[in-house]
C-alpha cells in the first residue's frame, strides 16, 4: 500500500512540475531521467526479479521503434494506435526468444550472450532489407499536434514517458505482491527447489521476458516519436542495453525505486561531467562502465540498498 | 558460375584469418575454463593491443613482429593485475557479478579510445603489408601467412604450457576442482591472475598479427569478441583443440558467407551458427554432455 501511494505521489509530483518549472532544460532532463528509469525498469523486470541478465536488451527496444516508425510511414497508423502496437510486438519478440533460449535451459553466461547475440543479428538484418530504411534509417515527418503523438514543448512528451514509468512500476508493484512474481522470484533464488514445490520454471520466465519485452517496446517507440529518427546502430546497437542494465543495477536490482534511482544518479552524474568537461566523445559511457564497476565491487545491492540497510538497522535497534 | 580459385583462395583466407580468431579464442577458453566466467571485456583487450602495436610503430617505428613480445608482456601485466585488483574483489562469490564488471570493463575501455583516439579507423603501412605469395592458384598476403604460422605456434606454446608446466598443472587442478586445489596448497587467486594474464597476452600476440592488414578504432574489438565466443561455443568451453578447430571453421565459413552472401549478411552466418549451438549443443560440437 505504501509502495502505491509512493508510485501515486511521484505521478502527481512529476504532473504538477510543469507549473512551476518553466525552463526547457530542466523538463528535458526529467523527460530523458524517466526515460531512462524505464529502460532500467524493463530490464529489472527480467533481470531483478527473474534473475536472467540479458546483454541484449536493444533487441526489444529496436522492434518497438522499428514497429513505430513502419506502422507510421508505410501502413498508415495513427502514431497512438502504433504505439500500442509497439509494446505487444516486442512483448511477442520476448516470448519468442524466451521460449527458444529458456526451453534449452540458458542461463547466466549463455543467456547473456544468446541475447546480445540475437540483438547483434537484427542489427544486421536491419542494415540489409529494404523496409527499415536499411543503413539509411527511417524519419518520421514532423507535424505538431497531440493526435499525432508529437508535442510543440517536451512537457507533453514528459507526460507520456510519466504514463508509460507508471505503467511499469504498477507491473513492478504487482511482482512484488502476486503470485507470478514470488514465483518469478522463487524460479531466481533457486530454480530446482521452485520446480520441486510445483513451480513450472520455464512458464513463469517466459511471461517476466514478455513483460520486460513490452515495456522495452514501449520505450523504443517513444524515443522514435521524440527524435524522430532511427537507423539500425540507434536501435539495435549496444547503447541502450547497457543503459538499461547499468541503471538498473546502480539503482539495486530487484527493487521498486531502484531503477528510478538508478537513472537519476547516472544522468546527475553525466550532465555533470558534461557542464565540466564539456560533451566529448564516449565520455557518458566510461562513466557508466565506472559506475557499474564501482557499484558491482562496493554496492552489490545499489543505491536502493543503502536505504534497505539503514531501515532494517532502525527496525533492528527499535525491535 | 563456379570456379575452383576463387573458392580456394577464399578458404585459404579464411583459414589465414580463422587462426587469428582461434588465437583470440583460446584466450577466451583458457580464462573460461579456470574461472568460468565469459570475460566480456576480451574483445576491448584486443583494441588495447591494437593500439599499442599502432602507437608503437607509428610514434616509434617499432615494427609490429619486433614488438610481439613487449606486447605479449604488457597484456600479460594487464590481464594480471586486472583480475588480482578488480575482478577478483567484485564476485562476492556469485558469477553474475564478474560478468557484470568484466561488461563495464569492455565499456569503459572502449569508449576511454574513443575519448584518447576518437573514433577513426587507422591502419599501419609496413613495407611488407602489399606482399603476396602464390600459393596454387591463389595469392595470398604475406603478413595473413605470417599470421596463421605465427597463431599456430603460439596456439602449441599454450598448449605445452597447460599440459607440461607446473603451472600448466595448477590451472588444470583449479578448473576441475577449486577446493581440492587449495587445499594442496595451490594459491588460487595468483593461478586465476595468471590465467587471466595469459588469456590477455594470446591477444597481445594477435593483435601484432593482425595489424599489418586489418584495422584499429574503437570498436574494432566487439567484431571479435562475439565471432570468438562462437568459437568457444563452438569447440566446447574450456576446450582447446575445440578452440583451434572451431576458429579455422569460422574463419572458413565468414570468408565464404561473405564471398556468397556478400560482406555483412556474410557476418549473419556466425551469428546464426551462434545462437544455433548455443541452443541445440551448449556443450560445444566436440565436447561431451555436461
Amino acid at each position: 500500500m505504501k509502495s502505491l501511494l509512493g508510485i501515486a505521489a511521484l505521478a502527481i509530483g512529476v504532473g504538477l512540475l510543469p507549473l512551476f518549472v518553466e525552463s526547457g532544460v530542466w523538463i528535458n532532463f526529467v523527460m530523458m531521467t524517466l526515460y531512462a528509469a524505464l529502460l532500467a525498469q524493463a530490464w529489472n523486470i527480467l533481470g531483478g526479479f527473474g534473475g536472467q541478465f540479458s546483454f541484449g536488451h536493444a533487441l526489444f527496444f529496436g522492434f518497438g521503434a522499428y514497429t513505430q516508425a513502419i506502422a507510421q510511414l508505410q501502413w498508415g497508423f495513427n502514431p497512438w494506435v502504433a504505439l500500442t502496437m509497439a509494446g505487444f510486438v516486442s512483448g511477442a519478440v520476448g516470448l519468442g526468444v524466451g521460449a527458444l533460449t529458456f526451453r534449452y535451459g540458458l542461463k547466466g553466461s549463455y543467456f547473456a550472450l544468446v541475447t546480445l547475440a540475437f540483438a547483434e543479428v537484427f542489427r544486421i538484418l536491419a542494415v540489409s532489407v529494404p523496409f527499415t530504411g536499411a543503413g539509411v534509417g527511417m524519419m518520421i515527418p514532423l507535424k505538431e499536434s497531440v493526435s499525432n503523438l508529437q508535442f510543440e514543448s517536451r512537457v507533453g512528451f514528459m507526460y507520456v514517458i510519466l504514463g508509460l514509468l507508471v505503467a511499469a512500476m504498477l507491473v513492478t508493484w504487482w511482482l512484488q505482491n502476486s503470485k507470478f512474481g514470488a514465483y518469478l522470484q522463487a524460479v531466481r533464488d533457486n530454480e530446482y527447489a521452485a520446480q520441486a514445490i510445483g513451480v513450472n520454471p520455464f512458464r513463469v520466465k517466459l511471461g517476466a521476458i514478455a513483460l520486460s519485452g513490452a515495456f522495452m517496446g514501449w520505450a523504443g517507440a517513444f524515443y522514435l516519436q521524440v527524435f524522430q529518427y532511427i537507423d539500425p546502430s540507434i536501435a539495435f546497437g549496444p547503447h541502450t542495453s547497457v543503459e538499461a542494465l547499468v541503471a538498473a543495477i546502480v539503482g539495486g536490482l530487484g527493487t521498486l525505486w531502484g531503477p528510478l534511482l538508478g537513472a537519476l544518479a547516472l544522468h546527475l552524474l553525466s550532465d555533470l561531467t558534461r557542464n565540466l568537461f564539456g560533451s566529448l566523445p564516449g565520455i557518458n559511457m566510461v562513466i557508466y562502465g565506472s559506475m557499474l564497476i564501482v557499484i558491482v565491487m562496493f554496492l552489490p545491492r545499489g543505491i536502493a540498498g543503502i536505504g534497505l540497510s539503514v531501515t532494517r538497522l532502525w527496525r533492528g535497534k527499535r525491535g | 558460375m563456379f570456379d575452383f580459385s576463387i573458392l580456394f583462395a577464399s578458404v585459404l583466407n579464411g583459414l589465414t584469418s580463422g587462426a587469428v580468431y582461434a588465437l583470440v579464442a583460446l584466450g577466451l577458453t583458457l580464462i573460461y575454463g579456470v574461472l568460468h566466467i565469459i570475460n566480456f571485456a576480451h574483445g576491448a583487450a584486443l583494441m588495447v593491443a591494437m593500439y599499442g602495436v599502432y602507437e608503437l610503430y607509428s610514434k616509434l617505428g617499432i615494427d609490429p613482429y619486433v614488438a610481439l613480445p613487449f606486447l605479449v608482456l604488457g597484456m600479460f601485466l594487464l590481464g594480471y593485475a586486472l583480475q588480482r585488483v578488480i575482478i577478483n574483489h567484485a564476485s562476492h562469490g556469485k558469477d553474475e557479478n564478474i560478468l557484470l564488471v568484466t561488461l563495464g570493463l569492455a565499456i569503459v575501455l572502449e569508449n576511454l579510445a574513443l575519448l584518447f583516439f576518437k573514433s577513426d579507423t587507422r591502419t599501419i603501412d609496413t613495407a611488407y603489408s602489399l606482399t603476396t605469395i602464390a600459393i596454387g592458384p591463389a595469392f595470398i598476403a604475406l603478413p595473413k601467412l605470417i599470421a596463421f604460422a605465427g597463431a599456430l605456434v603460439v596456439s602449441a606454446i599454450l598448449m605445452l604450457l597447460v599440459s607440461g608446466t607446473d603451472l600448466g598443472r595448477a590451472i588444470r587442478a583449479i578448473s576441475k576442482e577449486k577446493q581440492g586445489a587449495k587445499l594442496m596448497g595451490i594459491h588460487v587467486e595468483h593461478i586465476y591472475a595468471m590465467s587471466f594474464g595469459i588469456g590477455l597476452a594470446c591477444l597481445g600476440a594477435a593483435a601484432c598479427f593482425l595489424l599489418p592488414t586489418y584495422y584499429v578504432n574503437p570498436q574494432v574489438g566487439s567484431g571479435f569478441v562475439l565471432i570468438a565466443f562462437t568459437i568457444v561455443v563452438l569447440g566446447g568451453m574450456g576446450s582447446f583443440s575445440g578452440a583451434l578447430i572451431g576458429g579455422l571453421l569460422i574463419g572458413v565459413v565468414e570468408s565464404l558467407g561473405g564471398l556468397y552472401l556478400g560482406e555483412s549478411l556474410g557476418q549473419i552466418g556466425i551469428f546464426i551458427i551462434f545462437i544455433v549451438v548455443l541452443l541445440f549443443r551448449p556443450q560445444g560440437l566436440f565436447g561431451a554432455r555436461a
